[in-house]
């Protein structure tokens, strides 16, 4: 595995092998010392074109616990800003000797051409790419449900027969399409709830099942997980008149509030990739409640981070953890 | 140089296998001969005529280039309804001078200048700036398209009779690459062109429902994450413009037809006795929205690639007859817009020195079309579009010598790079393309010999 750019790249057998990676990385986070030194003289640029605090600093710290040098470059305030192209950027990046771009870009493809282009022979990481992918997300949601789920002793083992709810806006969400696909190769089944104008056109050609209404999906029961998805509240000033009518109505038709979580059997998960719109998509109670995993969901995160890192550049063999 | 030309053994569009003779500019001389007689291979028929007793130079006979068109059809000269020539305004991505160039490299006689140029081709002054151009460098003729709108901002009525009056004599006009969106200005436009006999060639692509569109909306852009251009976008227009069409009583051309849905449109606005004319686009002829898939945005145009079923039902269509036109939109980019993410690039593809190779492959090739066909389609009917009367003619005694020779069996890979537009992205790199223009001629000056194209002293 040289680049990490979609979960649908990833076959069974990679994904779990990267689930059992990240979960040796958590045990030697676990350690007094946490620096490992398996990336040491290794370059690592954190290339990120959108603001997003939380996921450079998980890569960031995943990067320095393996001993990587890191260099953050954010198009804010670079020559980004005055109008440098992507391919300017890169071939710029490469020029300093670097052995892998973390990136993430709101084009969709952004990762992809990055790392199919010459403009350079770097290991590719996709931290997020428009509305595409961002599979280190799948990858901790997956580790996370599969910590939970499956046993004192999930090494080794697959998602397999697990139902997952992804609720909220499909059609805008990289988050969604990553645990799609990744969710479904390790053997869970996956329904995605939203409104129809949150789903997008070819959703019915995707391998899970699609419900317009959260109380009859939640009522059908057989779900180990539900997922809320960011719902972004310009989304209902959009052209036409918006995706939906009013944050209140979609909080009613959608989001997870007491009333639905009690509905749901005590040890369905509460996830979220964050950040969370508190009051749209998920109440507060909900999201500080006993079943909700979100907080340990960034802890994860570390460490699937880690994981991915290492078997890029590494290809597994970077000496003992 | 002589301008007189045999050319033997050629296969003229009814399939008759004749030697041709061009002189003064026009077809002189055309006599059929068995198809038995017709040497072949090439090469060596041409030795032989070099080697032919007589004072004559070598290759010519009685004053005549003689050229071996065994194994060639010998077509009435293309003509494209749909060209981007950028100039004035976008020389970095072509010129006149450089897409008439490869225009007539791919065995073109005649193109029409699309009005999205800096100045836009609003007025009678640019189009002449245009036509002029194109009469400079003289390689094919150029018809300068005018916008329907000022400055193609959809708003207010270019001066088309301005235009029309001009020495450019303009017949079509389009505001390609927007569509004349509001329905009373395309009202408008459709009733003000009778006036001339002229017609509308409209970009059929509603904007509200392709606001940041990226490509075709399907499996394929759900997948990808990109914004889906719905084939109802381009639908919807032409369903509102046919009726307008019928309606005025006027003349509409609808560019670059993509999708299933237009197609069946198109049919039924002819059957019920509308003035619609479409083009199909050798790009959505031979390719699919899976093209995308490696966000390559060379594969990014406008209307977007479409699906599977799309590509067959326009392929069936132009077999048919309810697409008239195989038109390029040869639209050339700088390399720097399309070497970037696909939301960043550019829409459009090259497309002038690779349209006859693909409708080779996929029209003749198969089966599905003849060489008659094939002059209809890329030459008579653009010409009758376009309200041309010395392009898209029979290849018959009398007519004018623009022409086009095509090997169709000559096979190699497509390096853009190596072709004459100034532009190389074009969705065919690396491809084999089927076929090659040998020879191009306008009004009997060869304009294209051997595959290169004539340098002008
Ligand atoms: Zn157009």
């Amino acid at each position: 595995m040289k680049h990490l750019l979609s979960t649908k790249d990833l076959s069974r057998d990679e994904a779990v092998g990267i689930l059992d990676t990240a979960a040796h990385m958590a045990e030697t986070q676990a350690r007094e010392i946490k620096k490992l030194p398996a990336l040491r003289g290794r370059t690592v640029v954190n290339l990120f074109y959108e603001d997003s605090t939380r996921t450079r600093n998980s890569f960031e710290t995943a990067e320095k616990r393996l001993s990587a040098d890191v260099i953050n470059f954010s198009a804010k305030g670079s020559s980004v800003s005055k109008g440098e192209s992507l391919k300017d950027t890169v071939e710029t990046i490469g020029a300093m000797g670097i052995d892998a771009i973390v990136v993430r870009h709101s084009a969709s493809g952004a990762a992809h051409r990055i790392a199919h282009s010459d403009w350079t022979d770097a290991t590719v990481i996709n931290a997020g790419d428009g509305t595409h992918q961002h599979p280190t997300q799948a990858l901790l949601d997956a580790y996370t449900l599969r910590r939970h789920l499956m046993g004192p002793d999930p090494l080794g083992q697959d998602l397999a027969g697990v139902g997952v709810a992804i609720v909220g806006d499909v059609l805008h969400s990289r988050v969604a399409r990553s645990n799609v696909d990744l969710l479904t190769t390790l053997g869970a089944h996956v329904t995605l709830v939203a409104p129809p104008t949150l789903l997008p056109i070819g959703v019915e050609t995707w391998q899970c099942g699609v419900s317009y209404d959260f109380d009859r999906t939640l009522a059908e029961g057989g779900l180990d997980a539900v997922m809320m998805l960011r719902v972004q509240a310009e989304r209902m000033s959009a052209a036409g008149g918006g995706y939906f009518p009013s944050a209140n109505e979609y909080s009613r038709e959608y989001g997870l509030d007491s009333a639905r979580l009690s509905r749901l059997p005590a040890g369905v998960l509460v996830m979220h990739p964050g950040p969370m719109n508190r009051g749209l998509e998920i109440t507060s109670v909900v999201a500080d409640s006993a079943q909700s995993v979100i907080v340990e969901q960034v802890a994860n995160g570390v460490a699937i981070r880690m994981a991915v890192l290492y078997l890029t550049l590494t290809g597994g063999q970077g000496g003992a953890l | 140089m002589t301008s007189a030309y045999l050319i033997r053994g050629a296969s003229l569009p009814d399939g008759t296998v004749a030697d041709v003779r061009l002189a003064n500019g026009v077809i002189r001389d055309i006599k059929a001969v068995p198809a038995h007689d017709a040497g072949r291979p090439g090469a060596a028929q041409r030795v032989s005529d070099a080697g032919r007793p007589g004072s004559e130079p070598a290759g010519t006979v009685a004053g005549a280039t003689v050229i071996d068109g065994s194994g060639c059809v010998l077509l009435p000269g293309l003509v494209d309804l749909h060209t981007h020539l950028r100039e004035p305004g976008g020389e970095e991505a072509e010129t006149v001078w450089s897409g008439t160039r490869a225009a007539a490299a791919g065995g073109y006689t005649a193109v029409h200048a699309m009005a999205n140029t800096f100045p836009v081709q609003d007025t009678a002054g640019v189009v002449e700036q245009v036509l002029r151009l194109g009469q400079e460098a003289g390689y094919v003729d150029v018809h300068p398209v005018g916008a329907v709108s000022v400055g193609l901002e959809g708003e207010r009525l270019a001066e088309l009779v301005a235009m029309a009056r001009s020495g450019a004599r303009v017949r079509v006009f389009s505001d390609d690459g927007h569509c004349v969106a509001d329905p009373v200005l395309m009202r408008r436009a459709l009733e003000y062109v009778k006036a001339f006999d002229g017609v509308v060639a409209q970009h059929a692509q509603e904007p509200r429902l392709t606001e940041g569109a990226l490509m075709h909306e399907g499996a394929v852009s759900a997948e990808l994450g990109l914004t889906g251009w719905p084939a109802v976008a381009e639908e919807s227009i032409i369903a509102r413009d046919v009726l307008l069409a019928e309606h005025v009583g006027s003349r509409l051309h609808v560019c670059h037809v993509s999708t299933a849905g237009s197609v069946e449109l198109v049919r039924w606005a002819k059957s019920r006795g509308v003035h619609v004319t479409a083009e199909v686009t050798p790009h959505h002829l031979a390719l699919t929205d899976e093209s995308a898939r490696g966000y390559d945005p060379v594969f990014k145009v406008n209307p977007p690639l479409r699906g599977a079923a799309d590509v067959e039902a326009v392929r069936q269509a132009l077999q048919d007859g309810v697409i008239d036109c195989v038109a390029t939109d040869h639209a050339p980019h700088p390399a720097e817009t399309k070497e970037c993410e696909w939301a960043a690039a550019s829409f459009g593809m090259t497309g002038l020195e690779t349209a006859l190779p693909v409708v080779n492959e996929l029209m003749v090739e198969t089966g599905r079309m003849t060489w008659a066909d094939v002059a209809r389609v890329m030459s008579e009917a653009p010409a009758r579009v376009g309200q041309l009367t010395d392009q898209g003619r029979p290849v018959a005694v009398g007519e004018v010598a623009n022409l086009t020779l095509f090997d169709p069996a000559a096979r190699r890979v497509w390096d853009p790079a190596s072709g004459y537009s100034k532009s190389t992205n074009s969705p065919f790199k690396g491809k084999e393309l089927h076929g090659r223009t040998r020879y191009t001629w306008l009004r009997g000056r060869a304009t294209v010999q051997e595959g290169k194209v004539v340098e002008r002293v």
